[in-house]
């Protein structure tokens, strides 16, 4: 039992890594904030691109958003950082991680969107457009107001899924939790960075995980 | 024609006779239209004239809705020339949005917008589309509302209304921006048959205020009492019309009588 909580929970470690897991917190959130801001307005923006003109992006975006969500983050990442510097793009293992979550939230988002937008009865578009709103206004105004409260609770779930991925840059090197967590660990052969690192990710989640019940509840209009 | 006139007390005696001579708001030529190789609707001919209540019944499946929603575009005729106020329907480069601005329309299943309250259901096309400020639009709103009696529902959620109330704001949605006709999509075919009279009180006073109406609906008794006349249409074309003393007395054609006494059962 000591030495489980010796490994696991030893108070000297503690005290010697938390700043370094206090940064790894910072870029973390930075990290987050960054793409989640990105992906969510990106992937509505697709879906709305989408609704107005179909017909000539649906094949290039589909091509898109369905490469992003089946290939691993981890590949991506991995391929950019990398792989860019060879096509000679100078990118930063931060910048990288960036993007690459960027891309696959907005994969993700424009499909839940898109699900919210179709599932929106066909009545509401042409109730809107019989009083002589245009196409543009219809959509921002009556459908996709209604589609995006559909859409809150998948889009809560894969935002944080998503985010989770910050994690991935400790392979390129960004030092966000993980990568300041293992870097501890092998310094200390002691695995108490880790849990650290474990309970700075319940401390930063809980919150947005409470927030997306809020917005549930908030964005829910009564029904029949 | 006699008795038909007995049925329409607000018109001052000769005004069936004034109504031919007006050129006519709606003007169907020819029109035809098809889905793939089924043809709905085939070259059907109405005309609407100002303050008509005109009313178009049918079988299921006959092209009445059709005919309706092809008035404003919300289906595209393949064929014919549909004449509205000056300007032809049909014409590719005619500007829909303004067109839709003065043909109200109103639809079977309501469809009031669910996030917005009764008030903003009203406003937002007069915002939007007409430009109006918010006060101006909510003043107009309001009026609306008054006519179809629903001012107090004002600031309540579609899904917070009865049937009937929910239709009543969509007619005020669509009075609020002041058309030249209105059209009517089975209005009452979703209602609870104790629902059904308010939504019809509220035609009838449009139509005692002069609106020009065309409306899809098996009211067959509506129909004989407030309509000016009565298209019967059947498997895409235009079986017969008339005034309602013609389409429901006894000289009407064999399909119009069989269609009539079912659905007057």
């Amino acid at each position: 039992m000591n030495h489980f909580i010796d490994t696991f929970f030893n108070a000297q470690q503690i005290l010697a890594t938390w700043p370094a897991i206090l940064k790894g917190v910072v870029v973390t959130l930075e990290i987050a904030a960054l793409v989640v801001v990105t992906g969510i307005t990106a992937g509505i923006g697709l879906a709305v691109l989408r609704w107005l003109f179909g017909r000539w992006i649906k094949w290039p975006l589909l091509v898109f958003v369905d490469v992003a969500r089946a290939v691993p983050p981890l590949v991506l990442v991995l391929l950019a950082y990398f792989g860019l510097p060879s096509l000679g793009v100078d990118i930063s293992g931060f910048a990288v991680i960036w993007l690459v979550l960027s891309a696959v939230l907005t994969a993700f988002v424009e499909e839940i969107v898109w699900a919210g937008l179709i599932s929106v009865k066909k009545g509401q578009r042409e109730a809107a457009r019989s009083t002589g709103l245009t196409e543009v206004q219809a959509l921002l105004y009556v459908v996709l107001p209604q589609a995006l409260r559909l859409a809150v609770p998948p889009l809560t779930n894969r935002t944080i899924a998503i985010t989770k991925n910050t994690a991935l840059g400790t392979v390129i090197g960004v030092p966000e939790i993980i990568n300041q967590a293992t870097t501890a660990v092998s310094f200390s052969g002691n695995a108490t960075p880790l849990m650290m690192g474990a309970f700075a990710y319940l401390v930063l989640f809980i919150p947005i995980i409470g927030f997306g019940r809020w917005v549930e509840g908030r964005f829910a209009w009564r029904r029949h | 024609m006699q008795s038909a006139a007995s049925f329409l007390p607000s018109r001052a005696p000769g005004a069936a006779a004034e109504i031919q001579s007006v050129e006519p708001l709606l003007r169907i030529r020819d029109v035809s239209k098809k889905f793939g190789s089924l043809e709905v609707l085939k070259s059907i001919n109405v005309d609407v004239s100002p303050g008509e209540l005109v009313f178009l019944i049918g079988p299921s499946g006959s092209g009445k809705s059709t005919l309706l929603r092809c008035c404003n575009r919300l289906e595209e005729a393949t064929s014919g020339s549909i004449r509205f106020d000056g300007s032809e329907v049909l014409d590719p480069k005619l500007d829909v949005n303004a067109l839709r601005r003065r043909i109200g329309m109103v639809f079977q299943s309501f469809n009031l917008y669910p996030h917005m309250t009764a008030l903003s259901n009203v406003t937002l096309a007069l915002r939007k589309v007409l430009g109006k400020s918010g006060p101006e639009s909510k003043t107009i709103a309001m009026a609306a509302l008054e006519r179809v009696g629903l001012a107090h529902k004002a600031s309540a959620y579609p899904a917070e209304l009865s049937g009937g109330q929910q239709q009543r704001v969509a007619i005020a949605r669509g009075l609020a921006l002041e058309p030249k006709m209105m059209l009517f999509d089975e209005p009452t075919s979703a209602l609870d048959p104790e629902l059904v009279g308010s939504v019809l009180a509220t035609m009838r006073s449009m139509r005692e205020a002069g609106m020009t109406m065309l409306v899809v609906s098996h009211e067959m008794r509506f129909a004989r009492e407030a309509a000016d006349r009565v298209v019967f249409m059947e498997g895409g074309v235009v079986v017969e019309q008339g005034p309602p003393a013609q389409i429901f007395g006894p000289d009407a054609q064999p399909r119009t009588r069989a269609f009539v006494s079912n659905e007057d059962r």
